[in-house]
């Protein structure tokens, strides 16, 4: 597991009560800078969400590594967003398969979050991550 | 911003004493008397889908155990008793509705119903035509009509709508009367607010111009248990989920003459007299409208869940739901910071509010953590949340079984996200 994903998950792993977590996953969105308003465009979307959630991902051609940028209209999910971000920004493609959000997010008891059902675009972000991964190393 | 109701010290909070035996209907239905996330469930997504009482889980479970076959089919006893029960049960839900027998069409839910009628008034409908739909609908009473008016060219019209979501019965008249309508499309309770629509006045000007009234009862089929000869539409849908009744079942009211004017939109069997290979004709209504096998287990269940609504009268769960909803309304309106949209007065029993500038699903799924069952977002009525000025909110939706104890843990639990979000 990546460095800073111990780093910022660290706080919502101590947290002993659920109110706790919730508190901890809204101030690590606080850290996330807000994506540029010009970059909240309709095309980069998740759609079908019940808040509105803006993801880019990308590979950076000349270091190999991918890039990850996101932003949200609800404090929750932006707190998870960036733990995503955290967990996968500046990977190569063989990292990026290595790691197991799923397995991450259930530690952290977060697993609801990344449940079909939630339709908070964290799933999403998590899959459209790893099939860019794959594709990048066929 | 609409309706800012934040520390209204001038609510008066009532709590009636209660009548109805809410002990007892909360023992019947299963799915209330559970814990999540370690706190009872307090369900206020009623406005989604009621809870299903215990005769409804048993009557599907015999259907499938004991009596399972198809209708009007096989002459066979088992055939034979699944059909009778079918018919039955389209009896009782005509004499729950003051109606004919043969004026309620089977659907799979209101949103089928709606379809069924914009795509069978197809033929009738033409480029001089107006269609007056409103603000407050949800989606699934306006992407058919629009649709509709895509496909004949005919002009859509919304019905004006005061600035906190309610309607102004005179204006109301006054622009149907200016827009002579061939139809009007209109919800007799607003799913996302609550509130109810003074309809007998507005059917009674629409049909005086010849206008064909469609309403959407789903969120008022249940609450308000219209007599629909004495509201006088000429259609009314209606999902048996929003009724404690099962998913996939719903229906179509049609005043006879003008429901077997319709063309059927879905064709196959069992809605035919006779068949050859190049040509076919159909039976009467309802028979044309449900081609196919229909949900024969959801309609017998269905009929239990009107049998337990019959147990009562309906104006006693009435007055309850509105005791329970007035104590919440005005409980949530003393919270600093609170945005109410839903108006007090003639409200099914539904909240729809803000706190502050919190993102509804913020507050939603911390909600959850406390056992509250709300929905967060736009509840499938985009215009309506933009004629508000706001993205989406959270809706506390109340029903029968719903208690003063349910609204006191929503209060709490509501204050202690707050303290969590500020
Ligand atoms: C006012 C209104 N109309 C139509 C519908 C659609 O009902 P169904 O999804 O059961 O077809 C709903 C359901 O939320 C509703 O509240």
């Amino acid at each position: 597991m990546t460095n800073t994903f111990n780093k910022v998950s660290e706080s919502i792993r101590n947290a002993s009560v659920w109110q706790q977590k919730y508190r901890e996953i809204m101030l690590l969105g606080k850290t996330l800078p807000s994506l540029l308003t010009a970059l909240k465009i309709d095309d980069a979307l998740v759609p079908g969400c019940e808040s509105k959630v803006w993801m880019y991902v990308e590979f950076d051609l000349t270091e190999n590594v991918l890039v990850v940028a996101g932003d949200s209209d609800t404090r929750i999910v932006k707190g998870l967003l960036a733990l995503i971000l955290a967990l996968y920004n500046g990977l190569t493609p063989e990292q990026v398969l290595q790691v197991n959000a799923y397995n991450e997010f259930e530690k952290l008891g977060l697993i609801s979050h990344l449940s079909p059902s939630r339709g908070n675009g964290i799933k999403a972000m998590v899959e459209k991550i790893q099939t860019m991964a794959k594709q990048k190393l066929i | 911003m609409a309706t800012i109701l934040a520390n209204n010290d001038n609510v008066d909070i009532t709590m009636p004493e209660l009548k109805f035996d809410i002990t007892r209907v909360r023992h019947d239905f299963p799915t209330l008397n559970q814990s999540i996330n370690a706190c009872p469930l307090v369900y206020l997504d009623s406005g989604a889908t009621t809870q299903k009482p215990q005769c409804v889980i048993d009557t599907t479970a015999k259907f499938y155990t004991d009596e399972n076959a198809n209708v009007h089919r096989g002459r066979h006893t088992l055939s034979e008793n699944a059909t009778i029960q079918y018919e039955n049960v389209r009896a009782q839900t005509a004499t729950y509705f003051g109606v004919n027998s043969n004026e309620i069409v089977w659907t799979k839910g209101a949103t089928e119903a709606i379809n069924l009628v914009a795509n069978g008034l197809r033929k009738q409908v033409t480029a001089n035509d107006t269609i007056i739909i409103t603000p407050i609908e949800h989606h699934a009473n306006l992407v058919p009509w629009q649709v509709l008016a895509q496909q004949t060219g005919a002009k859509l019209a919304a019905m004006p709508l005061n600035k906190d979501g309610t309607f102004d019965t005179e204006l109301c008249l006054k622009f149907i009367k200016k827009q002579k309508p061939a139809i009007v499309a209109i919800s007799h309770a607003s799913n996302a607010l609550g509130n109810i629509t003074d309809l007998p006045a507005i059917i009674e000007c629409a049909k005086s111009l010849g206008a064909i009234v469609v309403v959407d009862g789903a969120q008022s089929a249940m609450h308000l248990k219209p007599n629909l000869k004495i509201l006088d539409c000429d259609f009314y849908v209606f999902s048996a989920h929003k009724m404690i009744g099962p998913t996939g079942v719903g229906g179509l009211y049609g005043r006879y003459e003008l429901l077997n004017a319709l063309t059927p939109y879905q064709t196959g069997g069992e809605m035919i007299q006779t068949v050859t290979l190049y040509e076919s004709v159909y039976r009467d209504a309802p028979a044309k409208f449900e081609s196919g096998t229909p949900n024969i287990a959801g309609i017998t269940a269905f009929g239990a869940a009107l049998s337990y609504l019959s147990q009562f009268r309906h104006a006693e769960i009435f007055e309850h739901e509105q005791a329970v909803f007035n104590y919440a309304h005005s409980r949530l309106a003393k919270i600093d910071g609170i945005y109410l949209y839903s108006s007090i007065k003639n409200n099914i029993g539904t909240l729809c509010f803000n706190y502050k500038d919190e993102h509804p699903f913020d507050l939603a799924t911390l909600l959850d953590g406390y056992g509250v069952a709300v929905r967060a977002g736009h509840h499938c009525t985009q215009p309506l949340m933009a004629h508000l000025g706001i993205n989406g909110s959270v809706r506390a939706s109340f029903a029968f079984y719903n208690n003063y104890s349910d609204v006191d843990k929503f209060i709490d639990a509501l204050q202690a996200c707050i303290a969590i979000l500020d």
